[in-house]
């Protein structure tokens, strides 16, 4: 399948080409060169449609890493197909209107294409992977590209905020699901999510099945902006409109959604899975639409209202689900409809909500703010702006004949059926879902209506605004329409999407569900007879309507409840308290004394030693063979300690020296008595040496001084120094009493002089059997002597720098 | 006598280590050859002392002690003494370009 990965690579070979052509073509602006991509990928998608519905899915694979059964396995079914639709599709518009939207002059255009195809690339490649590792590179690539889009405007300070932030937790979320990915893979042995498909019913009650499940659900939280990690999106409002359209409305906070319908049909059947999905959504849903409310900022309201709108759409697959636990029954069906209402509102929802932040991108433009409190009265300057803003919010509101009425009506037929179930405790809470459900509604219905008649109607304020404003130009006007069209298309003619993307889209969420050949038959129609759901919407409505007139007058809706916003509270200052106290623990420890680091690395050694000692009870004084120890020997022995310890008292440099030039000579002495001839001989003269070395440099230090220092300070140190000595002493004694194997040396002393011809055996050690040795160690004294000799030719000077 | 030889290779690392925790840097490396001498001697004592004459050949002896530990010791002295030497000269310099041989004054900026 060579041509599905040349058009998950071609994005990637235009942003390669981005600088080139623009230096190229300098004039052109350079989204004109890009927008072919996605043109030619959504035409091409387009062409696959009725292929993925007669001839099946399409596959193809190109190893990568066969080794570790990696491979660049795409697979087009019918929810990748309605991806990559809106990737291709919004993606094209979105282009059209950065291209009006960006100055040529101002902007770096190349850096913002260059980043948009990247991203686009990596979406598109996202949905189309059925290799886990691969998805995973594509989503944490949309990770680094959404993060580079977010701080194009790299010079504010909350351009930079907001895409930190933003990474932070979407990145996080990303490693989370990476190590679900690999949990699955534990249990499966395969990276291919269909062939983990297969395996679905027998890893089901596996002991790593629930952590997979949650580390994945995490990944797809964060990424799709659900309570409580929804707080990245609305910072992330600081990109330029197009990429907030985009990124943050249609496409990538969609990859969460299409992770978890995804992977439903490995996980779903599981109770926590339903829960989690459905209840998280439902949560994600109401908060979001109620902070909506709340803002006063148009990109903030929008925002917040893509968080609820992920929320409903993330409650509908979760309810989805429960489909699986009925197979091939009218009752898997029944419950399935929630799954159509999330891939109908899915589509709905990236239709419209492009729509509306470009008409807030134009009214940001053409006037200046977008502060709901300055604007006010631009449905007579700006009409077409003003209907494509009206058609969005009714859609997102959900009023006829829009297409949001259409999927708010099966959100709620979703919603009333899960009520009938009973399994999961759901014959107990079911009657809450349809509850919040509807109240949700009310609020979106309510900050749908002040997103378009704060700001296009009321009384006009053209005072407070820095420009005059009027129309946009086509050009930007272009995108929007076409959006606002397919609202209406959709919306009278449901049918034209569900057939060609709803019902493919449903076979892949619910593989099991139908026999083979059998297709899903999804039929909406605008007006469905007298319903419950209708009730509940005219009650939307008539609710909205009233709380939307009341507005400023009502006490709950402006009570300033969450407006605290607790949970970015939290995030920074989870931030900075983990700052402070990495640290602060660092400053504890590293305190740049190197006494410290000194006695950390002594305690170390004792506990590390001593404990392996104990536990191993390795303490074993075996005294036979010993020998013994004659008057002279005692006596050195005596002498050294003396020596040894006198020079822990001595006040004076000179005594200090010659009292360890003493122990030296005593050590030289302990040679010649064990037969160590050659050793005393370097003992002896290095010794000597070294005496004179000490006198010839410390003759110009100042005088060793009685060191000022506390008890406590001598005492620390004496009891390490101590704690080191008895445990070298307790090795010594313990390695001394056992002897595991016998020892080497009878080779040398029977081939000393057969082989090498010599009857110093010592000597025929170093220059002979081990002659490397020998020659590395003259390489240390050459080193030495280089060292000592440019450090004395060294100049210092008195600024520092240094000559010579 | 590997007893008491253990006994005082305690005492060299007691001296060296409590040497080197102090603040003068001219004790820091004494107490540095405290503690060569103490693993010289260590490498000495754990290979049996005394079970026969020096490891030459001429000698004609029943048995000899063992060669090879003498071989790394002799190794060993060398290196300390490169090292040891280029410490001395290193102190040296140190303190005349920092006028002091204190370490705790020797800590470096803060925050650098």
């Amino acid at each position: 399948m060579v041509i599905l990965h040349l058009a998950i690579i071609l994005p990637f070979i235009f942003a390669l080409l981005a600088p080139l052509l623009n230096r190229l073509l300098p004039r052109v602006h350079t989204g004109w060169l890009m927008l072919p991509v996605p043109v030619v990928l959504f035409a091409y998608m387009l062409s696959l449609i009725p292929v993925i519905r007669e001839q099946g899915d399409l596959e193809g694979t190109i190893p990568w890493i066969p080794s570790l059964g990696v491979d660049f396995h795409v697979y087009a079914d019918g929810l990748s197909l309605l991806f990559a639709l809106l990737i291709t599709g919004i993606g094209s518009l979105v282009l059209l209107y950065s291209i009006f939207y960006l100055d040529k002059n101002k902007e770096k255009l190349v850096h913002f294409y260059v980043y948009l195809m990247l991203f686009m690339g990596a979406m598109f490649g996202l949905v189309m992977s059925d290799n886990l590792m691969v998805l995973y590179s594509f989503w944490e690539l949309t990770s680094i590209s959404s993060f580079l889009l977010i701080a194009f405007w790299h010079k504010r300070e909350k351009s930079r905020y907001g895409a930190l932030k933003s990474m932070v937790i979407t990145v996080f979320g990303g490693l989370a699901m990476f190590a679900g990915f690999l949990l699955l893979y534990v249990m499966t042995g395969t990276f291919s999510i269909r062939e983990i498909m297969g395996d679905a019913s027998a890893i089901a009650n596996h002991a790593l099945f629930i952590p997979a499940m949650l580390l994945i659900l995490l990944g797809a939280f964060t990424k799709s902006a659900q309570f409580p990690f929804h707080i990245w999106l609305p910072d992330a409002m600081e990109a330029p409109t197009p990429v907030s359209a985009y990124l943050h409305s249609a496409t990538m906070v969609k990859a969460g959604i299409y992770l978890v319908a995804r992977m439903s049909p490995i996980f779903a059947g599981e109770a926590l899975w339903l829960w989690l999905v459905s209840g998280l959504g439902l949560l994600t849903l109401v908060y979001g639409s109620y902070r909506a409310l709340k803002q006063v900022d148009l990109k903030s309201m929008l925002a917040f209202s893509t968080i609820s709108q992920l929320g409903l759409i993330m409650s509908l697959f979760g309810l989805g689900s429960a489909a699986a636990l009925y197979t091939g029954t009218a009752q898997a069906e029944f419950y399935s409809k929630a799954t159509m209402a999330a891939v109908f509102h899915l589509l709905n929802h990236a239709i419209f909500k492009g729509a509306l932040f470009m008409v807030v991108g134009i009214v940001d433009h053409e006037t200046g703010t977008r502060d709901i409190r300055k604007l006010g009265g631009l449905m007579s300057v700006m009409p077409i702006t003003f209907t494509i803003a009206m058609i969005g919010s009714f859609s997102m509101a959900g009023i006829p004949p829009f297409n949001g009425f259409l999927s708010k009506e099966m959100f709620f037929t979703a919603m009333l059926n899960i009520r009938t179930m009973e399994l999961f405790g759901m014959e107990a809470w079911g009657t809450l879902f349809p509850v919040i459900a509807w109240v949700a509604s009310i609020f979106t219905f309510v900050y749908s209506m002040l997103l378009v008649f704060r700001t296009f109607g009321g009384k006009a304020q053209f005072d407070k605004l820095e420009k005059k404003p009027h129309e946009a130009p086509l050009g930007m006007l272009i995108s929007p329409v076409v959006l606002a069209t397919l609202v209406i298309v959709f919306g009278l003619f449901p049918n034209l999407a569900s057939y060609s993307l709803i019902e493919p889209a449903m076979a892949a969420v619910h593989p099991g569900l139908l026999s083979p050949g059998e297709q899903f038959m999804v039929s909406i129609s605008l007006w469905h007879g007298l319903t419950i759901e209708l009730f509940m919407t005219i009650g939307v409505a008539t609710v909205g309507i009233l709380l939307f007139l009341m507005h400023k007058r009502t006490a709950v809706l402006n009570q300033p409840l969450f407006a605290k916003a607790i949970l970015n509270r939290s995030y920074d200052g989870g931030m900075r308290m983990m700052e402070r106290l990495s640290g602060a623990i660092t400053r504890v420890y590293m305190t740049g004394s190197i006494r410290h680091y000194l006695i950390y690395i002594f305690v170390f050694l004792i506990l590390a030693i001593g404990m392996t000692l104990f536990s191993e009870d390795a303490l074993k004084v075996d005294t036979t063979g010993f020998a013994d120890m004659t008057f002279y020997e005692a006596a050195i022995l005596i002498a050294l300690v003396l020596s040894s310890v006198s020079v822990l008292f001595v006040t004076s440099r000179l005594t200090a020296i010659i009292l360890t030039g003493a122990v030296g000579y005593l050590v030289a002495l302990f040679f010649v008595i064990f037969r160590a001839p050659d050793l005393a001989l370097t003992q002896l003269s290095v010794e000597t040496v070294s005496v004179a070395l000490f006198l010839l440099c410390f003759y110009h230090l100042p005088k060793l001084k009685k060191e000022l220092v506390s008890l406590r300070f001598k005492l620390g140190n004496f009891i390490i120094a101590l704690g080191v000595g008895t445990i070298m002493t307790l090795v010594a004694l313990s390695a001394s009493g056992t002897r595991p194997f016998q020892s080497i040396s009878h080779y040398f002393l029977e081939n000393s002089y057969k082989l090498a011809g010599g009857k110093n055996v010592v000597n025929v050690i170093l220059v002979d059997f081990r002659g490397f040795d020998t020659m590395f160690e003259i390489v240390v004294l050459g080193i030495a002597s280089f060292g000592i000799y440019s450090m004395i030719r060294l100049k210092l000077k008195e600024d520092g720098a240094e000559g010579g | 006598m590997e007893l008491y030889m253990s006994l005082a290779i305690g005492v060299l690392f007691t001296v060296g280590v409590y040497l080197i925790l102090s603040k003068s840097l001219l004790r820091i490396i004494l107490g540095t050859s405290f503690i060569t001498h103490g693993v010289h001697l260590l490498l000495l004592t754990m290979s049996r002392l005394k079970t026969g004459a020096a490891p030459l050949l001429g000698e004609q002896a029943e048995s000899y002690v063992d060669p090879l530990p003498q071989a790394l010791i002799l190794t060993s002295i060398v290196i300390s003494f490169g090292v040891t030497s280029f410490f001395i000269v290193l102190a040296y310099k140190a303190y005349q370009k920092l006028g002091t041989d204190d370490m705790e004054q020797l800590r470096g900026e803060q925050n650098e």
